[in-house]
């Protein structure tokens, strides 16, 4: 038994027919062939497959496709500006080498791009539960703590 | 060289794919294949009764089951033994699918192939094996009792002991002033990359060769080991290392049980198949590290120096053995750490459990070693009074006794011989950064407001850029395009940024015309891999050198063409010209262009390397002898052993007297990696390591039952530190030169793990005054050791 | 790790949604998913039929009035946590669920899920008991309201019937002069607590305590609360107002918890730990009521 499952994803309208225990995260990167969105734990701790459903930031391995439907969906294929330009929050990373292996990377650039649309100007206890269910094995986190304020500027900036 | 990027902390040039979502790792390959599920072992240890895998035919979309009893050949056989050792008398290791007999629980028993991962874990679950249990072996001191056996043909469970000796150990203590004797304890815990392990094979049977993904450390070596057991010839399989998401040691093991059978089945079925893991099976399949039992005496006399150390430790190494002794061989030597010290003796013995294996895990034994050398150093300096930074100072070898000769053999088989080094300025620094000197009026400030902090310190070395070689490609194509290549693999270290640095420093070109590649044996067949802090060291110098000859060659071009003496020339911004003349000039590419010399023309640039427009004397032929066309070089840097970084950590902890919780107040680092060639990918290694250094200290065990279960498979129960848990950590740098090497750098991957859970025991038995002799420690332990030492006192008082 | 197959149902409304309850034995409902969908991932659970409620809007409420707050079955934590009104008529609710998970876990997790899943170491599960709180359940049999108190019944374990739907959860406002705090000890922040503790602190018109209780997470097989009328006189006896010593509720509380061990702290450990947090939460709700009334 499967379903038509029609959402918006990165402003495209895409539809696929997946069985129902399809999850979200796996109709992303399989059915839709975005593999940007990547998949680090499959129970909802590690944060890698986090993406933006209306907006709001949600494990995409804890919902399935179906469930999805008719909602609008931003990866991280969807966070720079249709000509390429990477998104302040994108940029800030590079730029204060707030990543090493880039695998936990989209899902915390999700992550930190709604956090800083609700509070554009963070503390750094504000920033730290703003990530603190996103796991990086790699940078130790002090570089993202710097790249979210440094992305909060480069978003002021640029206002 | 006016183009200096080396030293420099540019942006690193992997980003902005990663950040776009334009990563390809290996899951991300391969979007049609077949998907690979295993059945694996529920017991710790049990015989194999029977397998009945009727019920998984019934699965829509299954393509096949494969017990050990398909596997034909070398397929079949057991893995090899990858680094064998004199000690190792006892090394066995696992067949890819179980046979007869399974040693831990998480064993492949049976692979299950289907059209997608669904499916086959639909399969999988419709398998039925049954078991005979057998009596598991758990914990080290059980294996060390060996009431019960992990392989019936290894008495005692002893797969090797291990020993490493300078001078008479048992004379110096008995003869020393001072003598302590005490037990240390280091619990388990693992790699743990976000990304598992997987592998994607595609057989191309119109030209029988075998494209092979992994995401592993060690491409060349996976190549070798699958040609081998599929009997294909090298040439024929090609294996690439995609985007790799975190390594950490774990994917240095191979060939991994499904590095052999996925390639196997994808040739027989004549299909793409892949197998990604998922974390379930990354806990009880990959690999796990540090578990010991260290039994310590020392004897030292009133300053604090150590005249005799004995070490007898118990390594729990697993189920099997395919690393063999590398832990145990860099534990009892990295324990010196930055110290002379008098008579030593360690004694490893490594044991089978029914548990996974044990392999290197970024520091690889030394934060075992130094946990012990330092937590040694600590209890000397209570035992006489003095100040524990002192007692280190008064063990250090002076920065004058460089090369400093230990008496021991490291895990390259050299002597383990330091190359330079300057111990006591690290410490000067490490304690100015952490305000060690005025920390008891801190202490005791806070103590009147009721506050428990505490200061620690620990110091190591480490040996880097192991042997035995890396090599670098360099070629400058005819657009001035610069493709820069490495066998050795890349997992977030940012290669592509500082292997481009070094050849665009080496040529004087634009970092932005530098592509760098690892990881492909189509590109670069001979190498060695990505582990003990080895990349830089290695395949920089090699690129380094590879550069140099290539550069040279491009002179010597320029120098015809420009009609001058190559000695007078420079390369600017990819241009050579003559010094002090800007307008005599030539790009890189055209040199390139030049340096092939061509019969067709393909374009206006080619046609100035064509027969008719080229000059040169009718007599000698257009590629000169023991000359090559293009403008390419070659070269590989292969050390006579290893280079010695060394780095001290401090860090103020609270502990709330309450709960017991502990909370890290400040942490610092002070670190010598020689040359920096680029320090904010330094920084970042060190913030990375020390993390997971405080997650090994105070967060991450495997907790095994008695049964051999292991009760925290998930990111739930096997606690990762998230941001909250993490401090900033506050880092300097000092740059003593490697003389071994021609760019006078050495390793820092590993160096922010080394010394934490000594450190962090130091500072919390600062803050409690309360002996701290096993890690990792949770409140609750913590708060059961200040009961009982409030017991005590209480008795004492009453 | 993929979940089972199972035959999906995404009802557009409650009576739907009921209809497929009552017809499909061993259907489980799907709201948010964050304690649900772990649990199917790993296949240690494989219903014939998932009911999606995330279609049935009717469940999606807020209502607020100074009797309470009724939180409908689709509400997400976040959503809660944000309702300033909320917040103001019964403050305990959103100090709870800041320590749900993760933001982003808030952001799909649902209050009434949470309620469900009766996990005894959750937090909400804590606040609805010591509030003495209801459930509203739905089946298409009828309605039927659940007090807290018999609402949880064991670990994960709750009274709702196979066939019922809980609709919504109601939070009753405290009473005036009434402050509330809510702490939690966890290995790491945002886990699942080793313990934890919301109080409540309630003041007569004189500023004397005259009610004291608390709600317990972590440490037994449902939420336990704790009546601390006992140890508040003590508490403040011979002292001024707003001077309270609740270290003899710490005991208190101590003696009538009956915490398990497992790989994350021993059970003494945690019942250690119900005494610390006792006496902080406890302070820290007092001084919330005098603040109060100030």
């Amino acid at each position: 038994m499967t379903h038509e499952v029609a959402l918006t994803v990165n402003g495209v309208h895409r539809t696929a027919r997946v069985p129902a225990r399809r999850l979200l995260s796996d109709f992303l990167r399989h059915d839709l062939g975005l593999t940007g969105t990547h998949v680090g734990c499959e129970h909802g701790v590690c944060g890698c497959c986090t993406v933006l459903m209306d907006g709001e930031p949600v494990r995409s391995c804890l919902m399935f496709a179906v469930t999805a439907a008719g909602h609008d969906i931003v990866t991280v294929e969807g966070l720079a500006a249709p000509d390429g330009t990477m998104s302040p929050v994108q940029r800030a990373f590079q730029e204060c080498h707030g990543l090493q292996c880039g695998f936990c990377t989209p899902g915390f650039l999700c992550t930190v791009t709604a956090l800083l649309k609700d509070n554009p100007r963070p503390t750094d206890d504000e920033v730290l539960e703003g990530i603190s269910g996103n796991l990086c094995r790699c940078t130790g986190y002090q570089n993202i703590l710097k790249s979210v304020h440094r992305a909060a500027d480069l978003l002021d900036e640029e206002a | 060289m006016s183009t200096r990027m080396f030293g420099e902390p540019i942006p690193r040039r992997e980003d902005p794919r990663l950040l776009t979502g334009q990563g390809r790792y290996l899951d991300d390959l391969g979007r049609d294949a077949l998907a690979a599920a295993f059945v694996r072992s529920p017991h710790a240890h049990a015989r194999i009764i029977d397998i009945d895998v009727a019920g998984a035919l019934d699965v829509e979309g299954l393509v096949a089951v494969y017990t050990w009893e398909d596997l034909p050949g070398r397929v079949g056989e057991p893995l090899p033994l990858l680094i064998p050792h004199p000690s190792l008398t006892h090394g066995r290791t696992a067949y890819p699918l179980a046979r007869d007999v399974v040693r831990h629980v998480g064993e492949p028993v049976v692979m299950v192939v289907a059209r997608d991962r669904y499916l086959a874990e639909d399969a999988a679950g419709m398998i039925r094996v049954e078991y005979e249990p057998l009596p598991p072996v758990v914990g080290i001191e059980n294996a060390a009792r060996a009431d019960h056996l992990v392989h019936d043909d290894v008495p005692g469970n002893v797969g090797a002991v291990l020993l490493q000796e300078t001078g008479d150990v048992a004379a110096a203590i008995e003869h020393a002033p001072h003598v302590l004797e005490f037990r240390l304890d280091i619990e388990r815990s693992a790699s743990t990359p976000l990304e598992g392990r997987g592998v994607y094979a595609r057989w191309d049977a119109d030209d029988e060769s075998l494209r092979v993904y992994s995401s592993t450390q060690a491409s060349t070596s996976v190549r070798a080991a699958i040609a081998a057991r599929l009997g294909l010839p090298p040439g024929k399989v090609e294996v690439i290392a995609p985007d790799v998401g975190g390594g950490f040691g774990v994917k240095i093991v191979h060939p991994w049980p499904e590095e052999v059978l996925v390639p196997w089945a994808a040739r027989l079925l004549g299909r793409e198949l892949k197998w990604a893991e998922d974390r379930r099976e990354h806990f009880v399949s990959a690999a796990h590290e540090r578990g010991q039992v260290q039994h310590v005496k020392v004897g030292f006399d009133g300053a604090g120096r150590v005249l005799g150390l004995d070490v007898r430790i118990l390594h729990d190494h697993g189920a099997y053995t395919p690393y063999g002794v590398i832990i145990p061989i860099v534990t009892s030597t990295q324990l010196l750490g930055p110290y002379k010290i008098g008579a030593y003796r360690a004694e490893v013995t490594s044991l089978y459990t029914n548990t996974v294996i044990v392999t290197p895990y970024r520091g690889a034994g030394r934060p075992q070693g130094v946990f012990c050398m330092e937590r040694t150093m600590d209890r000397i300096a209570d035992h006489l009074g003095l100040d524990r930074a002192e007692v280190r100072e008064a063990n250090f070898i002076g920065p004058d006794e460089f090369p400093y000769d230990q008496g021991l053999t490291f895990q390259d088989g050299r002597p383990l011989i330091y190359d330079s080094g300057d111990y006591p300025e690290l410490l000067r620094k490490i304690k100015e950064l952490i305000g060690w000197d005025g920390f008891a009026g801190v202490r005791s400030a806070a103590a009147a407001k009721g506050r428990r902090i505490g200061i620690g310190l620990g110091c190591y070395v480490e040996g880097t850029g192991v042997g035995p070689y890396e090599g670098g490609h360099v070629e400058i194509d005819s657009t001035g395009r610069v493709n820069v290549s490495t066998g050795l693999t890349s997992q977030g270290q940012g290669h592509q940024t500082v292997f481009a640095q070094i050849a665009a420093t080496e040529l004087g070109v634009p970092i932005e015309d530098v592509h760098v590649t690892t990881g492909d044996t189509r590109r670069f067949g001979y190498a060695v891999g990505t582990f003990a802090s080895r990349a830089a060291v290695m395949s920089g110098n090699a690129i380094a050198l590879a550069s140099r000859k290539v550069r040279e060659k491009a002179l010597r071009i320029a120098a015809e063409a420009l009609e001058a003496d190559p000695r007078d020339l420079d390369i600017t911004d990819g241009v050579v010209h003559v010094k002090g003349d800007p307008g005599s000039a030539i790009p890189l590419r055209t040199v390139a262009v030049l340096s092939n010399p061509l019969r067709y023309a393909f374009d206006e640039e080619a046609a100035r390397a064509t027969q008719f427009a080229v000059g040169g004397s009718p007599e000698d032929p257009p590629v000169a002898s023991g000359d090559e066309p293009g403008l390419e070089g070659k070269d590989y840097y292969s050390p006579v052993r290893s280079t010695f970084a060394a780095g001290m950590h401090a860090a103020v902890v609270e502990i709330d007297p309450d709960t017991a919780e502990i909370h890290i107040l400040r942490y610092a680092v002070v670190h010598d990696c020689g040359r920096l060639i680029n320090p904010m990918v330094v920084e970042g290694q060190i913030h990375g390591g020390v993390a997971q250094g405080i997650g090994g200290a105070l967060y991450e065990r495997m907790e095994y039952d008695e049964s051999g279960q292991l009760l925290n498979a998930s990111f739930m129960d096997f606690l990762m530190p998230y941001a909250t848990e993490i401090p900033r950590v506050e880092t300097d740098h000092l740059e003593t030169l490697s003389p071994l090497n021609p760019l006078g750098i050495k390793g820092a991957g590993e160096a922010g793990v080394i010394p934490v859970s000594a450190v962090i025991a130091s500072a919390i038995e600062d803050a409690t005054a309360i002996p701290i002799a096993k890690m990792p420690l949770s409140p609750a332990e913590l708060f059961h050791l200040m009961s009982a030492r409030e017991r005590m006192s209480q008795r004492i008082l009453s | 790790m993929k979940p089972s197959p199972f035959e999906y149902h995404a009802p557009r409304s409650l009576d739907e949604a009921l209809g497929v309850l009552a017809e499909e034995a061993g259907a489980k409902v799907l709201a948010g998913g964050q304690s649900l969908i772990p649990l199917l991932n790993m296949r240690l659970a494989a219903p014939a039929h998932l009911v999606d409620i995330n279609r049935v809007a009717e469940l999606d409420t807020i209502e607020v009035s100074e009797r309470g707050v009724l939180v409908g079955a689709l509400a997400r934590h976040t959503v809660v946590e944000r309702a300033a009104d909320a917040a103001r008529v019964q403050p305990l609710l959103r100090e709870a669920i800041r320590h749900v998970a993760h933001p982003v876990i808030r952001n799909r997790g649902t209050v009434v899920g949470s309620l469900a899943h009766a996990d005894p170491a959750a937090e909400l599960p804590a606040v609805l008991a010591v509030l003495g709180g209801e459930v509203e359940a739905a089946s298409a049999r009828g309605r039927r309201t659940i007090a807290a108190g018999e609402f949880f019944l064991g670990p994960l374990e709750s009274a709702l019937d196979p066939d019922e739907l809980a609709i919504a959860a109601f939070f009753p406002a405290a009473p005036p002069r009434t402050g509330t705090a809510f702490l939690e000890t966890a290995r790491r922040h945002g886990d699942y607590a080793l313990a934890g503790v919301a109080a409540l602190v309630t003041l007569d018109e004189d500023l004397r305590v005259s009610g004291a209780r608390a709600g317990y997470l972590g440490v037994g097989a449902v939420p336990l609360v704790i009546d601390l009328a006992e140890p508040a006189a003590a508490a403040q006896a011979g002292r001024p107002p707003g001077t309270l010593d609740w270290s003899a509720a710490a005991a208190f509380a101590r003696e009538r918890v009956d915490p398990e061990s497992d790989i994350h702290a021993d059970a003494s450990y945690r019942r250690h730990l119900v005494g610390v947090l006792t006496e902080r939460a406890m302070g820290a709700a007092t001084a919330a009521a005098f603040e109060g009334v100030r």
